[in-house]
């Protein structure tokens, strides 16, 4: 690692103003990839402003159906929430399955969805129960806010400080480890919303990152059911290749993936 | 048997300090003025080094020296060797290229070390290396074995023409050939061994320390074989010459092979300290272990096997292509051919066999031993093969082996190998009872309720350890004797030092070694302290690889041990004023047998350290030692039987049972045997399923973390059923056959065998992860509906 400056910030305002005032500045969030990223000389940045002291970013609300996750809510957190559990058990269980323990106690939901890794869970979760992303600035709907491989709508210095979404009628996830880092080799998240509104999405899959499934959600918008999935058709189209496996495998996985969410 | 003796499950002496962190490694000593070295490495799998820059890294504070592959060749040290000659058919020597510690006009391989920065930090060591300009003239690169061969590949080494370093040959080709045209059925397949990357725990790491006043070196390193880098290092590479160089192996924290050569950092480091005259160290980060530690496997092979009409296999040919890397490792050449080729006769009775192996050059790394080291791509080649030809000429798989087993010993195999005890059926007999193997197609139609695909296959492996007679193996090109040496030293108040030139790197020897001394004496194995990994304390030694620490490490000891009894009873006897005939040691006593006149242990160690009252012209002191030079391989057996359940839906496949029968001969602590058979699975597992080093066309390696390199985990393994039924080994004086890498031989050609099965299709190669599992699902539904 290279030397840098690091500096705790004690609010949002206090983490935006040293990030401002930084050369070279990163926010470090849990730092699961950001650390690494640094150990192994990848990234320079010249000053860390940390966002995890900060009080008013971290906790989970659970109001009625309406859920509010703090940026810095670490996914050990996340996962053993029993009031969320109850309402939206899918994303305590998609939570429960990031990493390993000593992930799961460091990262947070805010930095995976700010580095928003094609492999990461969060984004399909967030995609999939239609969440609304607030930061420091504005509110920004999942659907515009994720962009592209490790790249979303936030702008230069902008900070997460919390996930809402509504928690829907039904929901499930279900993920294809990588044998190797055990991030989503394809991970689905299906989320069966009022008024027969069903969004599927689906990570670890696209050439392009996160992405919704427009022919499972048509499906299972007429029939919430595994059976439904199987007439879909998937195409390998758009879908990653790589050491561990090709498209066309990837794309067996998302109806495979589909289908254990369902069940 | 005695309750820390022989068959003991003594919990292991070393653990308290590993467990509480208190081992001590070599990256955990740090000399007076300790400076820290950082390679610079080639980022091009081939290309000519046209310039090197240092200035940037030589301004920076805290820079020490920046040095190059041109200061070092300068200095006369000398090129890295391959200590193994292996000739070609026709009798010409292998065609070894040039290895320097720090490549000077070409680099051959990704991670292929250029210069080296020494500086105050090991942070300024790395930052600094980072800005050594480097000029390169890229070359195509040839990354896989059967490329290399091809018309036209990328040159490698210019003195090995297409790439070729031998083209060996073993066993009466004409013959083999006729047995296969008299067959009644031949089964051929094509058989890729993937290539392996080690991953012990502790990566690489070096001190070097020169002491200008004694013109001395000391150097710690990451070692399974102290006094033969010490050796290696002062014959060929003159660093230092031999009584000027001392090699510490501390705590290693595993090696699978890997740490038995000598890579160019621990030759680069001990110049750097030269030149420097500061201990210079270096510890390789897990990115560096990735491209640089020597990797395993790597072989394409056509097999073809003959059946007569009884099923009888009456030849046997096997045609293969060993990736050997970029450069010679120090055993490479032994790998793929006599730790290979001579075990293909496997557990059967075959009169005919033939094995070709041409070994190549390529832009990879230097491939050498790993965990089992020629044995497992022996096996898995002949255990798939076996499996196969059972399913085509539709005979039970157990049957067609114990059809075609070796009954009688001696037996001579056509390829080397002596097999001198077993007992395979027993072996086979044992795992199919275990795995209750009558009750798998009830199980199978359980499994297909599930949705399931559940599948078996076995796995009758042998592999040859305890290497090795010296004479024999120097006959056939090893430039080094694979004997044994022992001290025992009893002190005046009776307790021991066993010097062994044996290394533990996680064997458990210093629990093992004590628990045959306790048996001998009667005595608590705490009395008894195992010494070992330093070249000035032990007085040779050869290491520890190729499960070779039991059956020869051991026979040195037991060798010195009857030295020490000798002794003990010719001074009891002379105290005790009786005949030397007439004692016993037992119960850490030397008694009169019969009465109840004894001489306590440790009265007798007093005895011989005064000398007051010695027999005439006996030497004082107790002290012993031995070198043993073993008499034959020794010869681990058994039958493994995997069972797999597959899900048709993603290719997921489920290790559902395990069952291993195994021969190790004698067992001095089943605890520690059975975790070297639980990790050997592990390993064996991780092959079968999981491991694999990739690199693309470019020669970049893509498999460089393990982010990619998926290593076997608790929840990829199940619980495996462990068994023992042995038969003592006649080579050596405890019967002990060897246990470090039977689950690695073993265990590949098992679960490849169950997976096949599960899914009707034969044609999957290593790794079956679940994409090639489903892939190949769909290719056996695709033609089963062509056929239709």
């Amino acid at each position: 690692m290279y030397d840098l400056t690091y500096h705790r910030a004690t609010s949002v305002d206090d983490a935006a103003a040293k990030f401002s005032a930084a050369s070279d500045g990163q926010l470090l969030a849990g730092g699961q990839t950001l650390l690494p990223t640094m150990k192994h000389h990848l990234a320079a940045p010249s000053d860390l402003i940390d966002l995890r002291g900060i009080a008013d970013l971290v906790g989970v609300k659970v109001s009625g159906r309406s859920v509010t996750i703090g940026a810095m809510t670490t996914h050990a957190a996340v996962a053993e929430n029993a009031q969320l559990a109850s309402v939206c058990p899918a994303i305590v269980k998609l939570a429960g399955g990031i990493g390993d323990p000593a992930v799961r106690h460091q990262g947070t939901i805010g930095g995976s969805i700010a580095n928003n890794d094609p492999a990461a869970d969060y984004p399909a979760g967030l995609l999939a129960l239609g969440a609304t992303i607030r930061t420091n600035k504005r509110e920004i709907a999942a659907d515009d806010f994720f962009t592209g491989l490790f790249s979303t709508a936030l702008s230069e210095g902008e900070i997460v400080t919390a996930v809402g979404f509504e928690a829907p009628e039904a929901c499930g996830y279900a993920k294809f480890p990588n044998p190797a880092s055990r991030y989503a080799m394809t991970g689905v998240f299906v989320a069966k919303r009022g008024g027969g509104n069903v969004r599927v999405a689906v990570t670890g899959a696209g050439s392009d990152g996160v992405f919704r499934h427009d022919g499972l959600e048509r499906a299972l918008s007429e029939d919430w059911s595994v059976a439904a999935v199987d007439g879909v058709p998937v195409s390998a189209d758009g879908l990653m290749t790589d050491i561990h496996c090709d498209a066309t495998y990837r794309a067996n996985l998302i109806k495979a993936m589909a289908k254990r969410a369902l069940a | 048997m005695t309750e820390q003796g022989i068959g003991a499950r003594v919990l292991r002496k070393e653990d308290k300090r590993f467990i509480t962190g208190k081992g001590r490694y070599t990256d955990d000593i740090r000399n007076e003025r300790q400076a820290y070295a950082a390679f610079v490495r080639s980022p091009h799998a081939h290309a000519k080094v046209t310039a090197i820059d240092s200035a940037e890294a030589e301004k920076m504070d805290g820079v020490i020296a920046v040095l190059t592959g041109k200061q070092l060749t300068e200095d006369g040290i000398g090129n890295l060797i391959c200590g193994w000659a292996v000739n070609s058919r026709d009798g010409s020597p292998m065609n070894m290229g040039a290895w320097s510690a720090l490549a000077t006009d070409k680099v051959r391989y990704v991670g292929d070390a250029v210069a080296l920065v020494v500086a105050e930090t090991q942070a300024v060591a790395r930052t600094a290396a980072e800005t050594v300009v480097v000029d390169y003239d890229e070359l195509p690169a040839v990354v896989h074995p059967a490329d290399a061969l091809e018309d036209g590949a990328p040159q490698v080494h210019e003195n090995a023409p297409g790439n070729l370093i031998f083209d060996w040959g073993l066993g009466d080709e004409a013959a083999v050939d006729k047995a296969l045209e008299g067959a009644s059925h031949v089964t051929e397949m094509k058989i890729v061994n993937n290539r392996l990357s080690p991953n012990p725990m502790e990566p690489r790491s070096a001190i070097a320390a020169y002491d200008e006043a004694e013109d001395h070196y000391t150097l710690y390193t990451t070692s399974q074989n102290p006094h033969l880098a010490r050796l290696v290092l002062s014959a060929f590479y003159q660093v230092a010459p031999e009584h000027k160089l001392r090699v510490i192996a501390p705590d290693v924290g595993g090696g699978f092979g890997s740490k038995i050569y000598i890579y160019p950092e621990e030759i680069a480091c001990l110049w750097a300290s030269m030149k420097t005259k500061r201990s210079v160290k270096w510890t390789a980060n897990r990115s560096e272990a990735f491209l640089t530690d020597a990797h395993g496997r790597d072989h394409v092979s056509t097999a073809r096997i003959g059946f007569d009409a009884d099923n009888r296999i009456v030849g046997f040919k096997v045609d293969t292509i060993a990736n050997l890397g970029a450069y010679m490792s120090l055993f490479s050449s032994a790998v793929p051919t006599y730790l290979y080729a001579t075990l293909l006769s496997g557990q059967y009775d075959i009169a005919n066999i033939y094995c070709n192996v041409r070994t190549v050059y390529t832009n990879t790394a230097p491939v050498d031993a790993y965990r089992g080291a020629g044995r497992p791509e022996a096996c898995f080649l002949l255990e798939r093969i076996m499996e196969t030809a059972a399913r085509e000429l539709d005979v039970d798989p157990a049957e067609l082996r114990r059809a075609n087993f070796i009954r009688e010993f001696p037996h001579q195999t056509p390829v080397i190998m002596a097999y001198d005890a077993g007992d395979f059926a027993g072996n086979l007999d044992q795992a199919l009872e275990a795995a209750d193997y009558k009750g798998f197609p009830a199980r199978k139609a359980d499994a297909a309720k599930r949705g399931k695909l559940r599948g078996i296959g076995l796995s009758s492996y042998i592999e040859a350890c305890g290497i090795a007679p010296s004479a024999a193996v120097g006959s056939l090109g090893a430039g080094v004797g694979l004997w044994e040496s022992a001290e025992v030293r009893v002190n005046p108040v009776g307790t021991i030092e066993v010097l062994t030139g044996s290394h533990s790197h996680g064997q458990g020897h210093e629990t093992t070694f004590a628990q045959v001394v306790a048996e001998r004496f009667g005595l608590p194995v705490d009395n008894i302290q195992i010494v070992h990994g330093d070249t000035d304390k032990v007085q040779f030694g050869m290491g520890t690889y190729g499960s070779r620490s039991g059956p020869v490490g051991l026979s040195a000891i037991v060798k010195a041990l009857d030295k020490v009894e000798a002794k003990v009873k010719k001074i009891a006897a002379h105290v005790l004023e009786v005949s030397e005939d007439d004692l016993v040691v037992e119960n850490g006593e030397v008694k009169v047998a019969g009465t109840d006149r004894s001489m306590a242990w440790h009265e007798v160690g007093l005895a011989a350290y005064t000398a007051h009252n010695l027999p005439a012209g006996m030497e004082p002191g107790l002290k012993e030692g031995a070198f043993y030079d073993p008499e034959n391989f020794t010869f681990p057996a058994g039958t493994y039987v995997c069972e797999v359940e597959v899900d048709p839906d993603t290719g997921e496949t489920e290790i559902v049972q395990f069952v291993a029968s195994d021969d190790f001969g004698t067992i001095i602590n089943p605890m520690i045997v059975e975790g070297q058979v639980h990790g050997g699975i592990a390993q064996g597992v991780g092959q079968a399923m999981l491991e694999n080093v990739v690199y693309d066309e470019d020669g970049q390696l893509l498999s460089a973390s393990y982010m990619d390199y998926t290593m076997p985990r608790a929840d990829d393994v199940p619980s495996f059923a462990i068994h023992h039924h042995s038969t003592k080994s006649p080579s050596n004086p405890l019967g002990i056959k060897g246990c470090g890498e039977a689950g690695a031989i073993g265990t590949p050609p098992a679960v490849i065998n169950a997976i096949t099965d599960a899914i009707g299709n034969n044609d999957l190669q290593m790794p079956a992860t679940a994409p090639r599992v489903w892939a190949a699902l769909q290719a056996a539904a695709s033609s089963k509906i062509a056929a239709e």
